[in-house]
Parts: structure tokens; sequence; C-alpha cells
């Protein structure tokens, strides 16, 4: 046991699986000699050479191909798209090859490979480098899209991430590339569409994914401290596959259900569970599902601003309390 | 018309069995009279409402798709795009799996989940057909790195048309394949119309992939696209250039398709006289007069379409007896555990 940081933590589990398999090659803009940008692919150049961790031209759609081409024929890619924001330039390969070859093919096709990238905001880097883009993804049949909170979870989800013989966007959230956590000795694999019961509670069932997820603790803890309401969190981890059996078994045993999400308002991944619930839980709730997101604008660069937009604990507790005690 | 190049090329050759040889042309031959019978029976199809969606004929084509298939090893790959029949049919799919599948029935290739632009097969080395212009292009890299990482001999070859040149993906994959040194060829089939659009009213350059080639550090090539002995040839060196680990290669075929884009396009924007100018130098007119040159019989021509021409027809009746696809296709091989499920 010892204590990680998220970024030493992805370069373990890319370590991890490399190691294990001579098929997983690695591949991005400045992630082999440079190390990445957030530093978070430190040293797997000199670790695996030359011709397994490579440097790649600024051509996203070149390196996202040449991973499904390589993913086609027999390799088991891991790709870094610097920025999720950068999927917009690449993102015929997100939304029209790699989740509909296989299908269009009638099941001759696969497409095992890892899309990693930088997600999130709280770097103050402005609306087209901060971005929380799992939703975009979320919506298209044929994608698994995972998004860890901690440490652990970044080895376990990307080691079951690259095992996985679907594509995977694996979405790490840049804020928190440089918080810590404890993680075992030894291999670690997770499995995907499994979300985690982090704090067990009985008044209200807090769901949450990547920064958002210490965020909804920290309000957990203060709403006990303050109001003495007690709050589930669930760590959703996996928006495909979805864990619907935790977050529909945690609503009816509190009775309400809130999300936090970074994304902005319209089509985020909390409507679809709140739908879900509406659909499937409606008599196990006391009252209205409740969404708390980062509103319907582009992100902000300055600190103060992008500190308002999104969710905080304080503004999370506030939301929850008031919606249990009117 | 046989051109004076065509005859001196004729003359040049110590006949059938020059380098190509007799085995090798009368296979040209038969690919591409295969290639021709059945994308024009796709649009007679098309006529009486049986094949159904789009449909992209290679028409006036065959020389490239039957030259650098002829060219290939068996575990090549071959990577097209959604006028993709022509190059699926010339690594050896069955006549009835391509028509099926653009008659959307349940013998098609994809037993009708992909459709005519989409054709897959990958027992045959054919990595799938792209409708999304460009995309192919690094793909075939990925494809090309594989082999190169693993060490295997094949090549990768991806067929893409003029209008593809101007596009991102088009030039990131060159660059990336040339800095790679990748195993893999791009074939650029320069047919003078994007879609609708001559190539030349919105490129920089003439010669739309060619002319773009030494700023990736490449040759600098130009074909004649109707002359399969000139694609057969020209495949073979840039094979052996790929599988000697000496990188890709870009090669621009000149060509000109007799029907329309697809099939809503009747094709009313070519100048008068430009189709009929271009039969002239109809591929499989030149390679049959070519044939005849070096002596083969017009009886063994004859046999030769004749055996094609049952080909396409039985294939015809096979799909027209063949039903739709069951609904249970539906929801299967979304993932690869074979479903759809996205929670539980």
């Amino acid at each position: 046991m010892a204590e990680l940081s998220y970024r030493d933590a992805v370069i373990r589990g890319i370590a991890q699986e490399m190691k294990r398999d001579p098929d997983v090659v690695f591949l991005g803009e400045d992630v082999a000699k440079a190390g990445g940008v957030f530093k978070a692919t430190v040293g797997l150049y000199e670790q695996f050479g030359p011709l397994r961790v490579r440097d790649t031209p600024i051509s996203e759609q070149a390196i996202l191909g040449a991973a499904m081409g390589a993913a086609m024929t027999g390799l088991k890619p891991i790709a870094e798209i610097m920025f999720s924001d950068f999927f917009a330039v690449c993102f015929d390969y997100i939304a029209n090859e790699f989740p509909k070859s296989r299908y269009m093919s009638n099941g001759q096709t696969k497409c095992p490979l890892v899309v990693r990238t930088g997600n999130g905001a709280g770097s103050r880097f402005g609306a087209q480098h901060s971005q929380s883009v799992e939703n975009w993804c979320m919506m298209i049949p044929g994608l698994k899209v995972v998004a860890p909170s901690s440490p652990i979870d970044v080895i376990g989800l990307l080691a079951a991430s690259v095992r996985d013989p679907d594509p995977v966007i694996f979405l790490e959230h840049k804020s928190l590339y440089a918080t810590k956590g404890e993680v075992p000795d030894g291999e670690i694999v997770d499995t995907l569409g499994t979300a985690k019961i982090l704090r067990s509670g009985k008044d209200a069932t807090i769901c949450a994914l990547a920064l958002m997820v210490p965020r909804a603790l920290a309000a957990a803890e203060k709403l006990k401290a303050e109001h003495g309401i007690d709050c589930e969190v669930v760590d959703v981890r996996s928006l495909v596959p979805l864990d619907t059996q935790t977050i529909l078994g945690s609503v009816a045993k509190t009775h309400r259900l809130f999300t936090v999400e970074e994304n902005p308002r319209l089509c985020g991944w909390g409507a679809e569970i709140v739908s879900i619930a509406a659909d499937e839980g409606f008599y196990d709730l006391d009252g209205p599902p409740v969404r708390i997101t980062t509103p319907h604008i582009p992100l902000p660069a300055a600190d103060i601003l992008e500190d308002i937009v999104l969710p905080t604990p304080d503004r999370i507790a506030e939301r929850v309390s008031r919606s249990l005690q009117g | 018309m046989a051109t004076a190049k065509d005859r001196a090329q004729a003359k040049a050759g110590s006949g059938l069995n020059d380098d190509i040889g007799e085995q090798k042309r009368l296979a040209l031959y038969r690919s591409q009279v295969r290639l021709r019978e059945a994308e024009q029976r796709a649009y007679d199809l098309f006529l009486q409402n049986l094949v159904k969606g789009t449909s992209h004929l290679s028409l006036g084509q065959e020389a490239i798709a039957a030259g650098f298939a002829e060219a290939m090893q068996k575990g090549d790959l071959s990577f097209c795009t959604y006028r993709g029949h022509a190059h699926t049919l010339a690594r050896g799919v069955p006549v009835e799996k391509v028509l099926g599948e653009l008659m959307q029935r349940d013998n098609g290739l994809m037993r009708g989940k992909g459709g005519s632009m989409h054709l897959t097969s990958e027992e045959h080395g054919v990595m799938g057909s792209y409708a999304i212009i460009g995309a192919h292009l690094p793909i075939a890299c990925g494809a090309a790195w594989r082999a190169q990482y693993k060490g295997d001999k094949d090549v990768s070859v991806c067929f893409f048309g003029d209008g593809t040149t101007n596009i991102g993906a088009f030039h990131e994959a060159l660059n990336f394949a040339a800095v790679w040194k990748l195993p893999v060829i791009f074939v650029c089939e320069n047919n003078l119309y994007m879609e609708y659009t001559p190539i030349a009213d919105v490129t920089a350059v003439p010669h739309p992939a060619a002319d773009r080639a030494g700023s990736y550090g490449l040759e600098r090539i130009v074909i004649d696209g109707n002359d399969a002995d000139e694609c057969y040839r020209t495949a073979q060196k840039a094979f052996a250039k790929a599988r000697a680990g000496e990188g890709p290669s870009l090669i621009e075929c000149m060509t000109y398709r007799h029907s329309g884009h697809s099939r809503a396009d009747p094709a009313k924007y070519r100048p008068e006289g430009e189709l009929e100018k271009w039969k002239l130098r109809d591929p499989i007119k030149i390679y049959r007069e070519r044939l005849k040159q070096f002596g083969v019989s017009d009886a063994d021509i004859a046999a030769i379409d004749a055996s094609v021409r049952k080909e396409v027809d039985d294939a015809t009746e096979a799909c027209k007896a063949a039903p739709n696809p069951p609904l249970d296709i539906l929801t299967t091989d979304v993932y690869a555990d074979g479903g759809w499920a996205w929670r539980n």
C-alpha cells in the first residue's frame, strides 16, 4: 500500500498493461519523450521504448484512425487526445468509425482500443480547454465511457478498459491529476459498468462523476454536520455501461435523488439517470429528482468566474438541504 | 480506341508471356469483366427498384480495382470508400454477397446491416468501405503500423477518390505514414469529378493527389488508370517497396466514371462528348483488344465473358429469392459481447 497521485496512477496503469501484454501500444502528442503535457505518461518511453510509446504529429484524426486500424488488426492501442475538447476535430472516429464498424459489418470487425483524454475544468484555460465532454460520448451506441475519480480507480478502470474488447473513452480529470489516494501494491483490475457507493447514507442519494465526486463527498459531510442530513454518495464511474442497479438501489433506500454534473445543463448524463429513476423508481421517490450542473454557458477563463459556474460543495449542500427541508 | 501507346506497349512485350504473363492477363481480364457485369447488374436492379438506398458504381474504373487486387497477396488488406463494390469484388468476394447487400437481403455480405457503402469482408482482406471521406486513410495507416510493429509482411492498400485529396485526414495520413515509414499504399482514383463538381475547379494543383506527394517526401506518380497492366505493374512496385520496409506510396490513377456520382445523379454537368471520348478508352475494350493482339482467341474471350455472366445471373436469381433479414439482427453486434446492452 502506498500513497499515489492520480497522475502517477495513470502512469502505473498504462505500465501495468504494457508489461502484461506486448500488443498494448501507446501513441499521442508529446506523450513519449516529453512524458505528456500533464506529466501523466512520464517514464513510459524509457521503460517500453520507441516502438511501443510513440510521439505523433498534431494530427488527432491520424492518431485515432491509426489506433483503430491497429485495433482492427490485432493490437490493443491506447491513444491520447491531449484535451477532450479536441475530440471535436477527430469526432468522426469517436462518433462514426469506432462504434459503428462492428455493427455495420455484422460482427466481422473489432475495435479494442482506449482513448485517454484530459477532461474537465478548474485550470483557468477557458472555453476550449476545460470542457466536460462525457455526454458527447455517452450518446453514441457502441462506445463505452469511463471517468475515474481516484488513483485506485484510475489504475483498475484503465486496466479494465485496455482489456475490454470494445472501444472505451477514458476521461481523466485534469483537476484531479495532483490529488492523492492509497493504492495497494500489485496488479489492480476493476470492472467496467460498476458504480461505487463511497459514502453510505439514508436521506438522499447523490450521484457524481470525476471531479464532482470529492465535491459531493465534501457536501455530504457538510450536510451531516450542519443539517443532520445523511447522504449516500454514488461514484457513477462508468457512464456506459451504466450501473443502474446500484443507483436505483440507493434511491430505493434514500427516496431522494440528486445528480452532480460538471457538463453544461442540456443533455447531461444526469438527465439520463433522472429519466431512468422517473421510469423505474418513481414510487421510491419522495420528491422530485434534482440535477445540479454547470449552467448552459461556455466556460469562462477567469478563476473567479470559473469557480462560480462549477458545482461546489457549498452549492451542492445548499441545493440538497433546500430540497429536503423546503 | 487503342492508342499508339497501347499498340507500342503490346508490341514491346514478348506477347502473353512477358513480365505479366498469360495466366495473370486472363485473370486481369476476367476480373474487369466481372466488375463491369456486376456493377451493370446493380444498376439494372436499381431501375427495377430491387437495389435500395444509394449506390456508387465504378463503371469505367475497373482497371484500377482489378490491377491492384491482382497484385495483392493473401493477407494484404483493402480499405475502400463508399464506391467500393469493385474493390470488394476484386478481392474475390462472391457477386451474390455483394448484390445481396445492395438488395438488402439476408444473404448479403453484412445481412443488410451495412448497405452498399460499407461492404466489408474480413476473410477476403476487405477491411471495410468507409463513407466519410478521408476517414479510412488514417485507419489504413493503423493496420500498416500493426504490420510494422509485429513484423508481419502484409501491406494495407487504401483506395479513395479525387475529392478526398482536399480533406484534412488525407494530409494527416500521408504525413503520418511517411514519418513512420508505414507499409501502406494510397491509391487515388481520379475520375475528374468529386460528386458533381470538377476536381480541377476546386483544387490548387492539376493533379490533386500526385502534386501533393512532394509535400510528404513521396514520389510523384500519375498513371493511366484505364490500363490494367499499368495499374498492375505500378501496384507491384509499390508492394515491393512496402514489403521491403521502404514506406508508403501515393499513386494517382487517371480514370473516368461512366455513370453519375450515385444512383441519384444523371451526370448532366459533364460537357457534351466527354463521356463518349472516355468510352473509347474503356478499360475493358482496351484489354480485350490487347488480349487479341497477344493471340488470345475470340472463343477464349467469349468463354470468360459467358462464365462471368453466368455468375452474375446466378447471383441475381439467388438474391431475388433470398429472404429479407430477420428482425432479431437489429440489436446484435453493437458491442463485442454480441448484444447492445448499455446498462444493467
